[in-house]
C-alpha cells in the first residue's frame, strides 16, 4: 500500500528542486510563452492586405461600388495599375500584385462577368483569396440584383479567425510537451546523479516514488495551462464560452496523462538528454500532425486515423475547443475525459511495473 | 546479523560474485577488500536488496534478501560509493527527505542523529546548501543521512574515497563509535591502512573469497607485517 508520508517526502523534495533550478522554471514558464507567441503569430492563416490590381473598363456606378467594397475590406489593398502590367506573367513575376480583377465594359448593364486572376505560387493563400473575393462579389451581387441568394452562416467563429482554431491547439501541444519533458527529466536526472540508488535502497516503493514525483508537477502543469490560456486570450482575442471549473477538471486529466508519458519515458531513457529527446519525439509531432490540431482527422488515410486514437491531444482538443468555442458542458465531454483518465492510469501502472524491473 | 551461503551474482555469462559465505555478528566492523571489479560492491548491493542474487541465500537481520526486501531495507543504512545527496537541498532538507522516505518522524530522526552530528561538527552547517559544503562534510552528512532511521546495520561502500587523510581518520573514529554502540558496520575499501581498523576482513578477487579473518591472524598466517603486503601477496601487486 502506498504510504502517504513517503509520497509527501518525495513531493516536497521535488518541489525544492523545481524552485531552486532556474532551468526547470524556464522550461515551465518561459518556453510556453515563447512558443505561444511565435507559433501564434507565425501560424496566422488569415490573409490580410493582399495586393490587388483592378482594371476597370466599365467606369459606371456598379464598378465603382465594387472597387469601393474591395478597398474597404482589410483583406485586400487595391494597388494602382501601371501601364500595360495587367499581363499576369509580368504582374505576378514582379510580385507587384497577388491577384488581379478585370471589370468588363458595361458591368451590370450588359455584362455580368468578372475575371479574377490569382497568383497560386502559394496555393493556400490563393485559395483564401479566391474564397474571400468570391464572397465579396456575391454579397454585392445579392445587393444589386435579384438572383440565387446563398448565404452561408458560420457558427462559433463568424469571422473565421484562425486564432480560434490554433490557440486551443497550442494549449494542447505546449501542455503535453512541457509536462512530459519535466517528469522524464526529473527521474533520469536522479539516475545520472546516482541519487536514485540511495532512494532504491530505502523501503519506498515504485508507486510512491512515481506519485511523489507527479504531484508537484500537476499543480505546476495547471498553472502553466492557465498562463497559456490567459496570454492566448489576451494576445489573440479568443473567447472562452464554457465553464471554468469544467476546463480545470479536464485540463487536470490531460496534464496527468502528459506527466505519465514522461514517467514512462524515464523508465526507458538512461540519461537526461535521451529522456528529453524521447519526450519531445513522442509528444510534439504526433500532437501537431495526428491530433486534429492542424489537419482534420477525417481527411487522413484510415491507418493514420486509427493511430490518432492513442494521441492524448486528440481528446483534449475536442475538450478544449468544445469548452472555449462552443461552451460545452461535462455531459458532452465526459467520454474524452474518461479516455484521458484511462490513459493516465494505464501509463502509470506500466511505468511502475517497468520501474520495479529496473531494481534488478 | 548477516549470514550468507554460496551467494552468487551473474550478469549474463560474467560471474561478478562467486559463492561467497559470510557470517557477521552484531557490533562487528567487517571490511571488504579487493581491487576494482573484485565483486565488493556487487556483494554489498545484494545484501542491501538493490540487486537480486542469482544463487545462494543471504539473511540480513534475520530476513531473506530475495523474499523480504522491504524488511531488509528497513534494517539497514547505505552510503553509496558515489556521493548521492542532493546538492540543491540544504543539509537539513536532505535529512528530512531521508527520514521521510524511511517513514521516521523528523524530530525522532534528529534525536537519533544529533549526537553523531555533534561528533562530526555538522550542527552549524545544517542550513547551508549541501552543494556548498566541503567534500569531507558531504561525506559525513551522507553517513548521517544513512542513519536517520537508526538501523542496526550500516553499509559503507568506499566511504572515504576522495577525502583527505585527516578526515579519513576522523571518519574511522566515528565508525568505531557506531560499532561500540552496537551497530554492525560493513565497509568496503581499497585503502589497506583502513583495513587495519576492521575487526574482520574478506579479501576478494574475481568474485571469489581469497582470504577471510582478523587482520592480526591474517598477518601471522601469511607472515607479513601489514595489510598492504598481505594484499600484494594474495592478489598480486598490479592492484592495491
Amino acid at each position: 500500500m502506498p504510504d502517504l508520508k513517503r509520497i509527501k517526502a518525495m513531493a516536497q523534495k521535488e518541489l525544492f528542486h523545481i524552485l531552486r533550478d532556474p532551468r526547470t522554471l524556464v522550461i515551465l514558464f518561459l518556453m510556453p510563452l515563447l512558443q505561444l507567441i511565435i507559433f501564434g503569430y507565425a501560424m496566422n492563416m488569415e490573409i490580410r492586405d493582399v495586393p490587388l490590381v483592378i482594371a476597370d473598363y466599365s467606369g459606371n456606378s456598379a464598378s465603382k461600388e465594387l472597387i469601393r467594397v474591395f478597398s474597404n475590406t482589410r483583406y485586400f489593398v487595391v494597388v494602382p495599375q501601371a501601364e500595360g502590367s495587367l499581363e499576369p506573367e509580368t504582374l505576378f513575376r514582379n510580385r507587384s500584385a497577388q491577384a488581379s480583377l478585370v471589370i468588363p465594359p458595361g458591368f451590370m448593364e450588359s455584362r455580368f462577368d468578372l475575371l479574377l486572376q490569382i497568383d497560386a505560387g502559394d496555393q493556400n493563400t490563393a485559395q483564401m483569396v479566391q474564397s474571400y473575393a468570391t464572397a465579396i462579389v456575391a454579397s454585392l451581387g445579392a445587393k444589386l440584383s435579384a438572383g440565387i441568394d446563398l448565404r452561408p452562416v458560420v457558427i462559433f467563429n463568424p469571422d473565421l479567425k484562425s486564432s480560434f482554431f490554433f490557440v486551443p491547439g497550442l494549449i494542447a501541444m505546449i501542455l503535453v510537451m512541457i509536462c512530459a519533458l519535466l517528469t522524464s527529466i526529473s527521474i533520469s536526472r536522479e539516475k545520472e546523479l546516482g541519487t536514485m540508488e540511495q532512494i532504491l535502497v530505502s523501503p519506498v516503493s515504485a508507486t510512491e516514488i512515481l506519485l511523489g514525483k507527479v504531484l508537484p508537477y500537476i499543480a505546476l502543469g495547471l498553472m502553466d495551462a492557465l498562463l497559456i490560456l490567459g496570454v492566448g486570450m489576451l494576445l489573440f482575442q479568443v473567447p472562452f464560452r464554457g465553464d471554468f471549473t469544467v476546463f480545470l477538471g479536464f485540463t487536470f486529466l490531460y496534464v496527468l496523462t502528459a506527466l505519465c508519458i514522461g514517467l514512462m519515458v524515464s523508465t526507458i531513457a538512461k540519461t537526461q538528454q535521451a529522456a528529453m529527446m524521447m519526450a519531445l519525439a513522442i509528444t510534439l509531432l504526433p500532437t501537431i500532425l495526428l491530433s486534429g490540431f492542424m489537419f482534420p482527422i477525417a481527411s487522413m488515410p484510415p491507418l493514420l486515423q486509427k493511430i490518432t486514437y492513442i494521441v492524448p491531444a486528440r481528446y483534449y482538443l475536442q475538450i478544449i475547443r468544445g469548452i472555449m468555442l462552443k461552451g460545452n458542458s461535462i455531459a458532452q465531454l465526459y467520454q474524452s475525459g474518461l479516455t484521458l483518465a484511462g490513459m493516465s492510469l494505464l501509463l502509470l501502472v506500466v511505468a511502475a511495473r517497468r520501474f520495479k524491473l529496473r531494481l534488478g | 546479523m548477516i549470514h550468507t551461503t554460496n551467494l552468487s551474482k551473474r550478469f549474463g555469462s560474467f560471474t561478478a560474485v562467486d559463492g561467497i559465505g559470510l557470517d557477521i555478528a552484531r557490533g562487528e566492523i567487517f571490511g571488504f577488500l579487493g581491487a576494482n571489479g573484485a565483486g565488493k560492491t556487487t556483494t554489498i548491493r545484494m545484501l542491501c536488496g538493490l540487486l537480486r542474487p542469482s544463487g545462494g541465500t543471504a539473511l540480513v537481520n534475520g530476513y531473506d534478501v530475495s523474499k523480504q526486501s522491504e524488511k531488509v531495507k528497513l534494517s539497514l543504512g547505505y552510503m553509496s560509493q558515489k556521493f548521492s545527496l542532493y546538492n540543491d537541498l540544504k543539509a537539513i532538507e536532505n535529512l528530512q527527505f531521508y527520514a521521510g522516505i524511511y517513514g521516521t518522524p523528523f524530530p525522532t530522526a534528529l534525536e537519533y542523529t544529533m549526537p553523531l552530528m555533534r561528533l562530526f561538527g555538522l550542527e552549524s552547517s545544517l542550513h547551508a546548501l549541501t552543494g556548498s559544503l566541503p567534500m569531507g562534510f558531504k561525506q559525513r552528512l551522507s553517513l548521517v543521512c544513512a542513519l536517520v532511521h537508526d538501523p542496526p546495520l550500516v553499509f559503507l561502500d568506499e566511504p572515504t574515497s576522495g577525502v583527505d587523510p585527516q578526515a579519513r581518520r576522523e571518519f574511522w573514529q566515528v565508525i568505531n563509535t557506531l560499532a561500540q554502540a552496537g551497530k554492525t558496520v560493513i565497509v568496503s575499501t581499497h585503502f589497506m591502512d583502513e583495513a587495519e581498523y576492521c575487526h574482520r576482513v574478506i579479501v576478494m578477487q574475481q568474485g571469489r573469497e581469497v582470504a577471510m579473518g582478523r587482520p592480526a591472524d591474517l598477518k601471522t598466517r601469511y607472515q607479513v607485517v601489514n595489510m598492504q603486503e598481505l594484499f600484494i601477496k594474495l592478489v598480486g601487486d598490479g592492484y592495491a
